[in-house]
């Protein structure tokens, strides 16, 4: 039975319709991309995975549970984390706090608790302590634990996204464009960070990336969304010739009467041009 | 680049080495000028012209020129003091005496029209006071002393810094002193100290020994503070050794703290038991607003909950309902203040930012209208209040725990305990938790982070803090009208938090003495005590937007690992390099 699993889900905002009637599947311990040009629903798709919109139509179930009527914070604790697409971290604390924040959910102490501090209260921060240490190592952030997350280099701070989502310990990880702004090793690290979380920590890893060798390189799966809807899904050698694909990356090369670039919320190939670190976001929460 | 738009003369420092910066130097003069105009005009040369900071030596009204003066040259010093100590003297001799011409013209106005139809300072008193020099008189005399100051200003600050750092303390210290003179003889008075009293403080200002002793032992002791760095040196200690050090110091502060009433009297047990009381209803919002980050302007309603609670359990007079004891009835205000956080917080969950604010201000608001209204008035008494509340120990009226003395120290045990819960709960799971809905609300909710749970919690706890302010302050006061209840409080208790610091603890106790105990010491200066209230708070928060105690990072990687003897000295980082290696 696929992990997640999305059925005729659409979300309107208003007049405009960001993701219609998707249908999607994600098997357990697989690598899965979402992509699709600006403003196709790829963000706005997470944002309904993660509670922070609620589907208009549609469900989303979660290894079998219904996710889609929950919080955000709901969510989390059903073992879902993500990434966001503009750096979102708590700025003025240190690294290891907003790890300490990821393990939120697995943390149990209450006010009074902490006021107490209680025998159970201190083994908890302690091991909590440990694990923020231990996942700075994994994402490669040791000896920057004591920095404050907005003083961190861009990179430090996509890896530090990236190790405060996993101290949910969450089964899948959504990751929004985690490469965007990154130079080729920094972008081929991250890679393999992605790999090593599936393969040895078994972590399902859906990511939505516009760096086309990433995509290609690590993906099972590719999901192609173009306005809002599914326009293909397969593997990387598959999507790559796939026609309508190109045609939505690239436009239609079709006789002057009948097309052209008359939408203007449609893709173009001057968007297409811009590195993906300067694309806007193409579906903004809240 | 965005650097090639910069013109040098905008950047302060940068190209004084090869040019006078005219421009600025013109610029701060004419501030400058502005400043000594205003300053004679509100009243504070005439009226405080007779009030002396040293006696038969210097008067607070013209010291309060000559500071403005020094100032200015000082800061249009500064640009030049890089490229030549001499250039730096002309700088500031010029500023002092465009600053001091500001005033010459003033007088010759004043001469030539009547002014005192609109200001009623311009009196022939001011014009007076303004050209009567030492040696000289004349209109031209505000322009020699600025003059002289101005250079004497520059003069200081060419002094290499083992000198001037102690010299500019050494004058701060004066002034200081000189204004608390008074305050400080009364008390000493009554005690084997009256000699030294005496020979120090007049019942104004210092004595002109009072004063060469002040600035001698405060410059002597800067210098040598300066010279052997007894704070690096403790802190290169290792752990066991420095708790010896710090350890005594500790007690000996407590001790001071424990006996500061006794030795220095009602009064000024009075204003810290103020201050504690502050201080609590700081601690709270820096709950709320501080770690939380959820701007409450009506904090001043758990205030009200608090005392109200505490006054209708424990009155003997009208409208009491129990006579209970005060502590019997504290854990209740206590209560109630966390229900009506609960109460609050509820309808305004959903709301951020500056809507928040005007949605807690309101709320806020109708408390304070409801104390005062028809309605409530059969139950809390309306404007008439509600009388007789006990004091907390019932002691006889002569004994040396009666009046505000034990407030004070009932107020300062509770303000420590409220630190330590404050701080306990800051470093744990909910305090993360409410410093990450302060910084990304909607991230904290993606990181399983309960919103509504976690900010019920903050307007809860921070709300039984300001609950407990308020009983205690029924219990010091001894009554509890309508009018108590201001929405001034609630600015003056955000003013403190943020400029002790957001979120920092130490930094609400430096904010509560600077915001209330300050103007209560500066009681004697009446209507201009608000005036220089509003100066100093436009001014820390110009100097330091972060407030003047900012939260300290908390170092946990380089403490867990255990190997904080290993790391090279070079690399302990002190906190004051901390926070300036974090300014932009």
């Amino acid at each position: 039975m696929s992990l997640l699993s999305a059925k005729q889900v659409t979300k309107r905002f208003g007049g405009l319709t960001a993701v219609s009637e998707l249908d999607f599947e994600l098997e357990e311990g697989s690598i899965a991309s979402v992509i699709g040009p600006n403003g196709a629903g790829k963000t706005t798709f997470f944002n309904c995975l993660t509670g922070f919109f609620h589907v208009d139509e549609g469900s989303i179930t979660f290894d079998g549970r219904p996710i889609h009527t929950l919080r955000p914070d709901e969510v989390a604790h059903y073992g879902i984390s993500r990434t966001y697409q503009n750096i979102r971290l708590f700025a003025s604390m240190t690294a290891i706090e907003n790890i300490l924040v990821g393990q939120h959910n697995h943390m149990h102490a209450t006010w009074m608790g902490a006021i107490v501090r209680t025998p159970a209260q201190r083994r908890e921060e302690r091991a909590a302590h440990v694990e923020a240490l231990r996942l700075l190592d994994f994402v490669g952030l040791s000896g920057r634990g004591d920095s404050l997350a907005v003083k961190l280099p861009y990179g430090d701070q996509r890896r530090l996204e990236v190790a405060r989502a996993l101290a949910n310990k969450p089964r899948l990880l959504l990751l929004d464009e985690p490469t965007a702004g990154m130079n080729p090793s920094e972008t081929h690290q991250m890679t393999e960070l992605f790999r090593q979380l599936r393969d040895d920590l078994g972590i399902t890893v859906l990511l939505i990336e516009h760096e086309m060798r990433v995509v290609m390189d690590i993906s099972e799966k590719i999901t192609v969304l173009d306005y809002g809807r599914k326009i293909a899904e397969g593997t990387p050698a598959e999507i790559q010739k796939n026609q309508l694909v190109i045609e939505a990356y690239l436009g239609r090369a079709t006789a002057p009467d009948e097309a052209g670039p008359a939408d203007p919320v449609g893709p173009t190939e001057e968007d297409e041009a811009l590195p993906p670190s300067d694309r806007g976001p193409s579906g903004s929460m809240t | 680049m965005t650097a090639v738009a910069i013109q040098p003369t905008d950047m302060p420092g940068a190209g004084a080495a090869d040019t006078w910066n005219l421009r600025r130097v013109l610029q701060i003069s004419v501030i400058a000028g502005v400043v000594a105009i205003y300053l004679c005009l509100v009243g504070i040369v005439p009226v405080f012209a007779e009030r002396p900071l040293i006696v038969d030596v210097l008067e607070l009204g013209q010291a309060a020129l000559l500071i403005t003066f020094g100032a200015a040259s000082y800061l249009a010093g500064m640009d030049q003091v890089k490229a030549s100590w001499l250039r730096a003297v002309v700088v500031g001799a010029i500023v002092g005496a465009i600053t001091g011409a500001f005033l010459t013209g003033l007088v010759l106005l004043g001469e030539a029209i009547d002014l005192r139809s609109v200001f009623l300072n311009a009196s022939p008193t001011l014009y007076a006071l303004l050209t009567d020099g030492i040696v000289l008189t004349g209109p031209i005399v505000p322009i020699v002393a600025g003059a002289i100051t101005g250079a004497l200003a520059a003069v200081i600050l060419g002094l290499p810094s083992a000198i001037r750092v102690p010299l500019v303390i050494g004058l701060s210290s004066l002034l200081f002193f000189g204004l608390f003179a008074g305050l400080l003889r009364t008390p000493m008075l009554v005690t084997p100290l009256r000699d030294v009293a005496r020979f120090m403080f007049g019942s104004e200002g210092l004595t002109a020994a009072g004063a060469a002793i002040v600035f001698v032992v405060s410059v002597g002791t800067t210098a040598i503070v300066r010279r052997t760095k007894p704070r690096q040196r403790v802190n290169a200690l290792p752990p066991r050794q420095r708790r010896l050090v710090v350890g005594p110091l500790g007690l000996l502060v407590l001790a001071l703290v424990l006996l500061f009433p006794l030795a220095m009297g009602p009064f000024f047990a009075q204003v810290i038991a103020l201050v504690a009381i502050f201080v609590l209803l700081g601690m709270g919002l820096n709950i709320t607003l501080g770690l939380a980050g959820l701007l409450d302007l009506g904090f001043v309603a758990f205030f009200a909950v608090g005392a109200y609670t505490v006054a209708l359990l424990t009155s003997t007079a009208e409208y009491g309902l129990a006579n209970w004891g005060f502590w019997e009835a504290v854990p209740f205000a206590v209560l109630f203040a966390m229900l009506f956080g609960l109460i609050l917080g509820l309808p305004i969950l959903r709301i951020r930012g500056d809507y928040l604010a005007i949605a807690t201000l309101g709320f806020g608001e109708i408390i304070r209208i409801l104390a005062g209204s028809d309605l409530m008035k059969p139950i809390l008494g309306g404007p008439r209040g509600i009388l007789n509340i006990p004091k907390p120990l019932d002691v006889p009226p002569t004994h040396w725990l009666s009046g505000p003395v034990q407030i004070y120290y009932i107020a300062l045990a509770f303000a420590a305990v409220v630190a330590f819960i404050a701080w306990r709960l800051r470093s744990s799971r909910l305090g993360r938790s409410w410093m990450a809905i302060r910084e990304d609300e909607d991230v904290a909710e993606g990181m399983g982070v309960n919103l509504v749970q976690t900010k019920l919690l903050a307007y809860m706890l921070g709300g039984a803090f300001a609950g407990l302010a308020g009983a205690i302050s029924a219990g010091l006061v001894g009554s509890i009208f309508a009018s108590s209840i201001q929405l001034q409080l609630s600015i003056n208790v955000a003013a403190i938090v943020i400029v002790g610091g957001m979120g920092s603890i130490p930094g609400v106790v430096v904010g509560a003495l600077i915001l209330v105990g300050l103007p209560e010491l500066f009681r004697e200066f009446s209507d201009y005590r608000l005036l220089f209230y509003g100066i100093a708070l436009m001014v820390i928060m110009i100097l330091r937007p972060e407030g003047l105690l900012p939260s300290r990072v908390t170092r946990r990687e380089l403490h867990t690992s255990r190997e904080l003897a290993d790391v090279p000295d070079s690399e302990l980082v002190t906190d004051e390099e901390r926070r300036e290696a974090s300014l932009p």
